[in-house]
């Protein structure tokens, strides 16, 4: 099972508290990689806020690649950081890791905010396409605010890798994910989280309905709507299509993946949308057993399982300072000054919902709507 | 010495020429003339026979000649008298002294012609190989990496939709304050769906089926759906529906199907004022999976009373529906006209859709129907579908193989995104080797939203004698030993409607079971696997390569 561990807090942190919560949570052998990604960042970063950064691992004929195309594209690069690389034994490092700012194409400048992220996108999907066959070029994302990380290993020992342990790089939510060790053919681009136009997801467990959600996801003519290297990538991107593309609000999401039955739904409220919903996204329907965390674009963050086979996620912490965990020891790494008892572990109807800056955390179910709130 | 005559017999059939040979036995028979009474055909008829034994009585041998007259049963060597291998002899028999044998060197088809009449039958095509469908696997399992769920104790939804769904943009729906609500104003037509048991009866008529299985098949979905609360549909067939029905409340588990020939509509539109509830959906016929581009056919001596008066037609006449639909010159015209006619005349909120022969040319009927708002859904009949009479040439050879038809579209619709907007129907030969659970799964995950089944049900509820060497199948000539495709009473009669809906009630339950515990296993219950084709592999490559699943050997 995938290690997960997402702290959302009003503070800045270091992502080693999110490694250590890892650790806590280790089982066996975990060295298939492991997946970063901060928002709101703090550090360098806090004064950049509206620029994208882009996040990557390049070789040198790649980073040469790409530097022609970002002459050519008008975007113009601001500000660079690249991890201090300790060599560390068993971890094989690439030529160059980055998380590059650059400033918009002029001609963008006063565009909407919809055609700059369209912009974005295109831009990551390009430099994708252009370094994926020899790996040259692998980006993860380009986008303001957010900076995403991985690598194959042990988390911990990546952490010492990319000498997070003395870096200053800090940020208000940050997400991790460890790969177990039956993802034997490793792919950078199947690491989780994922992120695509302001949001973010990271998910456990086997998506047994897979093939039938990518097809769905890859027909709907979004250009974002590729890769799939990983099964769970689909959990990010039905977040995207159901709130972005849709602009449906967020709780929806667990209709989407775990619609009620006819009865059930004869109950709500909504139930002529929920019934719809039930019936023209019957593809993205979920059976499990996963457990996905995610983050929206303004810092909400969720965790929501599937409706049967439920695995041990857990939502707990502070007013200020939340951990989203697969299991309940790695809460307690995260934020061990909690009240247990107000520990939240998601069932079939619920959807846990941590307002940004960890204000609250609130728990909607599916039959009952919002049901619990607390601070 | 025998008669020179005895020699001159180049005009007759030999026993070997037959598809079937009776065997009979001599020393069981006991003469009662049950056999010769039953048979359908005639094939077998009484006979006197004159023996010559030589005895010898006394101590010493004495052999003597003795001449006897004995009554014997005989197989005719006539060719319109063939044995059809349905062993309703044997059946009777009270002492298991006659049966049918199969006989693969037969050469029925070289002689079946007679008079000019090229060989007509019912039933399906004859050809006992494994289908493609026997040939598909489940194997992706859950084991450690997602658990697998439990058929016994877990919830599964096997349901299905039938109708045109829309695409989730284009749903009338509001934001009001974090709840999506209807938008009424919007003025957005929203089409009829419903949602049904995934397999569905499919369409037999009032008059190729006789009274009494008609009466146990709708007894029997009546009951799934009141009683065990499992929304089995029917298909009427062409050849409308009893009007007491039409009136009913009950009409909501049943869809019209209307074709070329029209029998039985205008009962049904007549009916339409006095309908206390709208049917599940109205079916087009347009081609049908047996005799694809050929008409539908009841034969003058099935057309008695009882079917005159549901199709508004004389008795004793042969009612042809013509292979295409007269009043339509073109695709166009047969979708927009018929698909929103047929809409129309229930306010829109019945599904109407067609049904085609599975043909090369099915992807192109599908691109159309996707373009028209009204089309709710496209069945595809496969070769393998059956029929009440047809010509043997049109059965055995017309058509296109079920699976690879079905994937194709089904990818045609992928790739255009409209993979959950227009559902695909998949029919012929669902269950052809007693596999039907299987088989549906399989087709689902190849991309079906939902099946038809009608010559399964034929054999499960009703024990239809029929196979795929060609065994029975005189349903044309309504002389079904069954009393399952007959309009003679001495024959229906032998049929009990109740056992027959028992028997409906029992497969569908049976099935319901079988699926759970096929996709239990794959980790699947909230809804239908469509289109997980991962789960599926082919034991030959070129099939795994065709369908686009993998290959597992």
């Amino acid at each position: 099972m995938c290690r997960l561990c997402a702290i959302t807090s009003n503070e800045f942190f270091s992502p080693l508290d999110n490694i250590l919560a890892l650790e806590t949570m280790k089982e066996g052998h975990d060295g298939s990689g492991m997946g970063l990604i901060l928002k709101n960042l703090g550090g360098e970063f806090e004064s950049l806020k509206d620029f994208p950064i882009l996040s990557g691992i390049c070789s040198k004929d790649g980073l040469h690649k790409m530097d022609v195309f970002f002459n050519k594209s008008g975007f113009k690069l601001k500000y660079t950081w690249t991890p201090k690389i300790k060599p560390v034994k068993g971890i094989e490092s690439r030529d160059y890791y980055f998380a590059r700012v650059y400033d918009y194409p002029d001609e963008y400048k006063d565009k909407s905010s919809d055609e700059k992220e369209n912009l974005l996108l295109k831009t990551r999907l390009y430099l994708r396409a252009m370094g994926e066959k020899d790996e040259s070029i692998i980006v993860f994302s380009f986008f303001p605010d957010i900076i995403t990380l991985k690598e194959v290993g042990d988390p911990l020992q990546l952490c010492e890798f990319f000498g997070l342990d003395n870096s200053q790089l800090k940020a208000k939510i940050i997400f991790a994910q460890g790969r177990q060790n039956t993802n034997y053919a490793i792919n950078l681009y199947a690491c989780h989280p994922f992120f695509i136009q302001g949001f973010g997801s990271m998910t456990n467990g086997e998506n047994t309905a897979f093939v039938p959600i990518r097809e769905f996801l890859i027909s709907r003519g979004f250009p974002g709507y590729i890769g799939y290297n990983s099964d769970s990538e689909v959990f990010a991107h039905i977040l995207h299509y159901t709130c972005k593309s849709l602009g449906f609000p967020l709780t929806y999401y667990k209709d989407v993946i775990t619609p009620l039955k006819t009865s059930e739904i004869e109950k709500r409220e909504d139930k002529e949308a929920a019934e719809f919903l039930k019936i023209s996204l019957r593809p993205l329907c979920i059976d499990g057993p996963n457990c996905v965390i995610g983050f929206m674009p303004d810092g909400t963050c969720f965790m929501v399982q599937d409706a049967k086979k439920l695995r041990p996620g857990v939502v707990g912490g502070i007013k200020g300072r939340v951990g989203m965990m697969s299991e309940e020891c790695g809460l307690e790494s995260a934020v061990s000054s909690r009240d247990r008892t107000k520990d939240v572990f998601p069932m079939k109807y619920d959807m846990v919902i941590v307002t940004p800056g960890a204000e609250e955390v609130k728990i909607w179910n599916q039959l009952q709507g919002w049901t619990t709130i607390t601070n | 010495m025998e008669p020179a005559t005895r020699l001159d017999n180049n005009h007759e059939l030999t026993a070997q020429d037959f598809p079937y040979i009776i065997r009979w036995r001599d020393d069981r028979c006991k003469r009662c003339g049950r056999c010769t009474a039953v048979c359908p055909m005639f094939a077998i008829e009484p006979s006197v026979v004159v023996k010559r034994q030589i005895k010898s009585i006394g101590l010493s041998p004495e052999p003597k000649s003795e001449r006897s007259v004995e009554t014997v049963v005989r197989q005719t060597s006539d060719i319109q008298k063939f044995c059809t291998g349905c062993a309703t002899c044997n059946l009777v028999c009270p002492n298991d002294a006659i049966e049918p044998e199969y006989n693969p060197q037969h050469k029925f088809l070289f002689h079946k012609n007679e008079g000019g009449h090229p060989y007509r039958r019912g039933g399906r095509r004859n050809d006992p190989e494994t289908s493609t469908l026997d040939r598909l696997k489940f194997t992706r399992i859950s084991m450690l990496t997602d658990p697998a769920l439990d058929a016994g104790r877990h919830e599964f939804r096997i349901r299905t939709y039938l109708g045109r769904i829309l695409p989730a943009e284009e749903l009338p729906l509001i934001e009001d304050n974090g709840k999506l609500i209807l938008n009424k104003s919007a003025g957005k037509f929203v089409p009829p769906v419903r949602e049904i048991y995934p397999v569905m009866i499919g369409s037999m008529s009032v008059g190729a089926l006789s009274p009494t299985m008609w009466e146990g098949l709708a007894m029997g979905i009546t009951y799934l759906n009141e009683v065990e609360k499992m929304p089995v549909v029917m298909c009427s067939g062409e050849g409308g529906i009893p009007r007491r029905l039409l009136k009913s409340r009950f009409i909501k588990y049943f869809i019209p199907q209307i074709a070329s020939g029209y029998f039985g509509w205008d009962e049904i539109v007549r009916a339409i004022p006095e309908m206390v509830e709208d049917p599940c959906a109205i079916e087009i016929k347009y081609g049908q999976g047996a005799k694809p581009g050929d008409g539908g056919l009841l034969m003058a001596h099935k057309v008695l009373k009882l079917i005159s008066e549901i199709r508004g037609v004389p008795q004793g006449v042969d009612l042809p529906s013509p292979p295409t639909h007269q009043t339509k010159y073109s695709i166009e015209e047969a979708v927009a006209k018929m698909i929103q006619s047929m809409s129309m005349a229930w306010g829109f909120r019945v599904p109407v859709y067609p049904k085609i022969s599975g043909s090369r040319t099915a992807k192109s009927v599908l691109n159309n129907l996707v373009r028209n708002p009204y089309a709710a859904a496209l069945s595809i009949d496969g070769e393998d579908g059956g029929t009440g009479a047809a010509y043997n040439v049109s059965m055995d050879k017309m058509g296109h193989p079920l699976a690879s038809n079905l994937r194709e579209c089904y990818l045609d619709l992928v790739k255009s995104g409209k993979q959950n907007e227009i559902p695909l129907i998949a029919a012929g030969g669902v269950g052809r080797k007693g596999n039907l659970a299987a088989n549906s799964a399989a087709l689902f995950m190849l991309g079906a939203s939902a099946i038809s089944i009608g010559k399964y049900i034929m054999q499960a509820a009703a024990a239809c004698l029929g196979d795929e060497h060609n065994r029975c199948n005189v349903c044309n000539i309504g002389k079904c030993p069954r009393g399952i495709t007959t309009q003679d009473p001495k024959l229906y009669r032998r049929l009990d409607p109740d056992k027959v809906a028992e028997r409906v009630v029992e497969v569908y339950k049976s099935l319901d079971i079988e699926l759970k515990k096929i996709f239990a296993p794959m980790g699947r219950s909230t809804e239908l696997p469509i289109g997980m084709s991962d789960a599926l592999s082919a034991d030959d490559r070129a099939v795994a390569e065709r369908l686009q699943i993998s290959y597992a050997c």
